[in-house]
């Protein structure tokens, strides 16, 4: 008997894994991906199997080790968000190039309108580039259904299964019917071991064999998207996982209400083919291109599908969509930009009102890192000069009002590098601010980097004891911060621990100044617990 | 019956458990559900808003689109403001009349009270103090939600069911604090 469930299109993935036979779930942190991880450290059946589930230092590590469940033949998934992907990319490609043994499922997810991201990247691009099938489901109760298939489709096929998701569908709940859990995997060895030895001859052997899996994975696609037929070939459309949702939204009657003619009433007028299954249904696309005077694409995230569609068909074929500017070209998809694309007026709401004004997100009062932006601009002002590279985490809200303390956000890791870079190109002083997390994730390889050139850098490293902005998960370097620095070469003398409180600015201040004028590198550790993270502990 | 709801306040205020208890009311009513969730960034302190979707059919998007939604539900004055444009022409509003001001330039209280109470049908409520006078001063967000039951078309009946399912594991005493600030609420609502 199946059990109905509220689930998260996160949790639902989660559930789905664990029901397909986990072994381990490996990932690092981020938004909108972060809530799979954390449902199955908190499932009970997960901790009865005594599934792995704890958090790893980046992307990368997590890919890797999961790829070595999938060698000794145990299933393992992987989360990220999309910029993770950068990441993981080199253990991502290669994992296709060596194929697997127990199923490896790949969660990429996207977050189109950057919500909670510096780019809005799209990970279909690295599934084509890597020869790696993707999934993309169109709802919660597919989220769950399909993170099985994947599995099972990693297994026949002998690669990892990509599943692509967007921030709408992680961050969204609706009901899920769930299944009984299937037992784990037992371990069994690659029978072809050799393909794990990715040497050229090996690599050459297997890049042939890839390229065919991927033959078989496009057939595998072809029979699983969905083809609906519709009365008015005037317009086909292709809907991409939740773009399916937007679509059929303005297909019902209430949708219609301010429609210049009420020509929808709950059917489907036009033909349409929904992709959940990637490489793309190329023989689909052009029998709905033959029938149809026009195809619209409607795609959350990057124009993946349009490109490709406008490359298998014919020059005078007539496709709309993100390229066209039937849908804009950047940002999410909504039910108000899809139902322009549908050529149906906008529903009628209030106007804005004018009072409203906007509310950015900030620091959180009494969190730690107000207390180093205070400290170091007013130390700042004795250097004019001076630039602060920072990274990714809550303290680059550092760069709003009141505070306009840093000068960059790039990538995990970035400001200790790019202080560097700045530093052996004559900038003084040349100061990084990175979070814990982000250091253990990206920082410590730049920091050795620092310390080898005997860069003049002085990198702050703001320890709240916490991955604080994904919600305050585990930091994988917590109370070792001090031993890492020491241990890739930093000396001691310039490796300074501080509590930031408004009561030790003076102090903090003086430290500043010292390490500021140190020809070589320092490193400043502001070190106090995320006032969330404490809050709920009272 | 068909009911999309936006749920307005500002990062930490609690909109998602709002969206939690009426979720609950409505799968026991056997209804489908979509909640649309803000997480990561936004946050920290900046404005946050939940979708949520109750219906006896099918529902598709997880998003509610501008003119689509049948309710406004905000725990700050100025939060219900900015959403008038998802909100259908015979929609309604219902607020908290405290604000939450945490930014320098928070508008003028009474023109945003006054711009509440000339729509049709608002439903205001102080629930930081209704919430605070039942004894509840950290269920603003529950209180909210009794003023706004007048108007929901859910049984009152489940909502409390709700409130105790969701908030069973915190124990009885948080149960009850809740009861008594959705029933506060609901008492002190002005339509």
């Amino acid at each position: 008997m199946n059990e109905k469930l509220l689930l998260l299109g996160d949790e639902a993935i989660a559930l789905g894994a664990i029901n397909a036979g986990l072994t381990g779930v490996y990932a690092y942190p981020g938004t909108p991906s972060t809530e799979i991880t954390e449902y199955i450290q908190h499932h009970p059946l997960a901790r009865e199997r005594g599934l792995h589930s704890r958090w790893c230092a980046n992307e990368k590590t997590a890919l890797e080790a999961a790829l070595g469940v999938s060698y000794i033949g145990k299933r393992a998934l992987v989360c990220m968000k999309h910029v993770g992907m950068n990441v993981a990319a080199d253990a991502f490609v290669n994992a296709a190039m060596t194929g697997v043994n127990g199923g490896l499922v790949v969660v990429a997810a996207d977050d189109p309108s950057m919500h909670s991201s510096q780019n809005e990247q799209d990970s279909r691009f690295y599934g084509k580039f890597a020869f790696v099938p993707i999934l993309e489901p169109s709802s919660q109760q597919e989220a769950y259904d399909m993170t099985s298939e994947a599995f099972d489709l990693s297994e026949r096929l002998g690669v990892p299964v990509m599943m692509r998701i967007t921030t709408r569908m992680a961050h969204s709940r609706a009901i899920v019917s769930v299944g009984a859990a299937s037992e784990q995997t037992p371990m069994r060895m690659p029978s072809s071991p050799a393909d794990w030895i990715l040497l050229p001859v090996n690599a050459r052997r297997r890049y042939l064999s890839l390229l065919e899996t991927y033959d078989r994975a496009a057939e595998y696609a072809s029979s699983r998207n969905l083809c609906v037929d519709g009365p008015d070939r005037s317009t086909g459309i292709i809907a991409c996982g939740i773009g399916y949702n937007y679509v059929m939204e303005h297909f019902t009657d209430d949708a219609c209400r301010d429609a210049p003619q009420p020509r929808f009433s709950g059917a489907m007028p036009h033909p349409l083919l929904r992709i959940t299954h990637y490489p793309l249904p190329v023989e689909a696309i052009r029998r709905m291109a033959a029938e149809c005077g026009r195809l619209l694409v409607v795609e959350d995230g990057q124009p993946f599908v349009e490109e490709q569609v406008r490359g298998v068909l014919p020059s005078a074929a007539v496709v709309a969509g993100r390229l066209s500017g039937e849908l804009p070209r950047v940002g999410e998809l909504t039910p108000d930009n899809v139902r322009a694309a549908l050529g149906l007026g906008p529903l009628q709401g209030a106007g804005p009102c004018p009072l409203v004004v906007p509310r950015p997100p900030a620091l959180c009062a009494g969190c730690g890192h107000r207390d180093l932006y205070n400290v170091l601009n007013e130390e700042l002002r004795n250097y004019p000069e001076a630039k602060v590279f920072s990274d990714i985490g809550c303290y680059t809200l550092g760069a709003l009002p009141p505070f306009r303390a840093i000068d960059s956000c790039v990538d995990m890791g970035a400001s200790i590098t790019m202080a560097k870079g700045a530093a052996d190109g004559g900038l003084h002083p040349s100061i990084a601010v990175i979070g814990d997390s982000t250091f253990t994730h990206s920082g410590m390889t730049g920091l050795l980097d620092a310390v080898n050139s005997n860069s003049p850098i002085t990198v702050v490293i703001s320890d709240n004891l916490t991955t604080a902005m994904t919600g305050g998960q585990d930091s994988a370097g917590t109370g070792r911060l001090e031993a890492i620095c020491q241990g890739l070469g930093v000396d001691p003398a310039h490796i300074c621990v501080v509590v930031p409180l408004p009561a030790n600015m003076g102090q903090i201040r003086e430290i500043l100044r010292r390490e500021l004028d140190h020809q070589g590198v320092s490193v400043i550790i502001p070190r106090r617990e995320c006032i969330q993270t404490l809050k709920r502990k009272l | 019956m068909k009911l999309d709801i936006i749920l307005a306040g500002v990062g930490g205020q609690g909109i998602l458990t709002i969206a939690t208890v009426i979720g609950e009311a409505a799968l026991a009513e056997g209804l489908d559900i979509k909640q649309a969730e803000v997480h990561g960034m936004s946050q920290r302190g900046g404005d946050v808003h939940s979708g949520l979707r109750i219906s006896d059919g099918t529902i598709w998007s997880d998003l509610i689109g501008r003119g689509m939604a049948d309710a406004v539900i905000s725990l700050d004055p100025m939060e219900a403001l900015r959403y008038l444009p998802w909100l259908k022409p015979d929609g309604w509003i219902a607020a908290n009349s405290a604000p939450f001001k945490n930014i320098p330039n928070y508008p003028d209280e009474q023109a945003l009270l006054d711009e509440l109470r000339r729509r049709h049908g608002t439903v205001m409520v102080d629930a930081d103090a209704v919430a605070r006078e039942a004894g509840a001063s950290r269920s603003s967000n529950i209180a909210l939600l009794g003023a706004a039951s007048v108007r929901l078309g859910l049984p009152y009946g489940q909502l409390e069911e709700g409130v105790r399912r969701v908030f069973a594991h915190k124990g009885a005493a948080v149960v009850e604090a809740n009861l008594r600030a959705m029933n506060a609420g609901k008492n002190g609502a002005h339509i």
